[in-house]
């Protein structure tokens, strides 16, 4: 057995524990660090596939952003654990039963023989040099430039939305209105009253 | 040496993994993100594996602007997250249920 494929077989081991031990987790803080785990076993599959930049992207990106938002948010909500897990079993039958049909499924089509998919030759290797980095940029900044960019246009579209949902107005916040400002009459400043000197008996 | 099947079916495992755990995971609204993320992992195994494969880099860059958006993505649905608990002190989803769907 050649090593890539010892390799394949424990990151592929440690992928398929680590989910599923995230799907039966009963601390959510627990399934946050089993999907770390698993994040880093995909990263090291995708290694063996000489996808390197794709594996490190993966890596800084979910592990170090998208999960440290996830950990920061079920440190936030105060979420009573014991609520949670009480409907635990009422759709675990039909989870199980979903998850059989669909893996019958990819069975089926992957067996029928039809793709011809064990006959697949691996490609050779790159020589040492190769950069994965230079041949994904070559293409992503000529033939893929203009969803390149619509992918940057997206993640700013992300962070409007995301702030402008949790934004709260603040009550003590001194922002000046503009608008208001500028369309304020005398009469809404100024105020004409008219008090006599001395103590009049009449009033007008 | 390993076969492009064995890549298939390693991410098909995985795909159906976490497409239990949102059957599963009903009640909690994080789990079912994180289940997410997983089918999104293995659906990118596939394509890259289908990429390696056939020496092409089209695959490796489909799999570029899924990360993109599943990453808007988590960071949209935890903000709704947030703003759900804070209206309803809770994040249950059968407790959502003000439509009547």
């Amino acid at each position: 057995m050649e090593f890539s494929s010892i390799l394949f077989y424990v990151f592929g081991f440690c992928l398929v524990a680590s989910s599923a031990m995230l799907v039966i987790a009963r601390n959510t803080l627990k399934a946050a660090m089993l999907l770390i785990l698993s994040f880093f076993s995909v990263a090291s599959l995708w290694l063996l596939l000489e996808a390197e930049f794709l594996a490190i992207t993966l890596i800084l990106v979910y592990v170090g952003a998208v999960m440290v938002l996830f950990l920061f948010v079920i440190k936030m909500l105060n979420i009573d654990q014991s609520t949670i897990r009480a409907k635990f079993t009422t759709y675990l039958p039909l989870g199980i039963f979903i998850s059989i049909v669909v893996i019958a499924q990819i069975a089926l089509v992957l067996s029928a023989g039809q793709f011809d998919l064990e006959n697949v030759e691996e490609p050779t290797r790159h020589v040492a040099g190769y950069s994965n980095i230079t041949e994904l940029a070559t293409d992503l900044y000529t033939t893929y430039v203009y969803p390149f960019e619509l992918a940057a246009v997206l993640l700013l579209i992300a962070i409007i939305a995301a702030i402008t949902l949790v934004h709260r107005k603040d009550s003590r916040s001194k922002k000046q209105n503009i608008s208001e400002q500028i369309s304020v009459q005398a009469s809404d400043r100024m105020r004409l009253a008219s008090i006599s000197s001395t103590k009049s008996k009449e009033t007008k | 040496m390993i076969a492009l099947s064995d890549y298939l079916i390693l991410s098909a495992i995985v795909f159906c993994i976490g497409l239990a755990g949102i059957f599963i995971n009903r009640t909690n609204i994080i789990l079912l993100l994180m289940c997410v993320e997983l089918i999104l992992a293995a659906v990118n195994t596939n394509f890259i594996a289908f990429s390696y494969y056939s020496s092409d880099v089209t695959g490796q860059i489909f799999v570029f602007f899924i990360l993109t958006v599943a990453a808007a993505e988590v960071a949209i649905g935890l903000a709704i997250l947030t703003l759900m608990y804070r209206n309803r002190g809770s994040i249950d989803v059968d407790v959502t249920n003000s439509l009547k769907g």
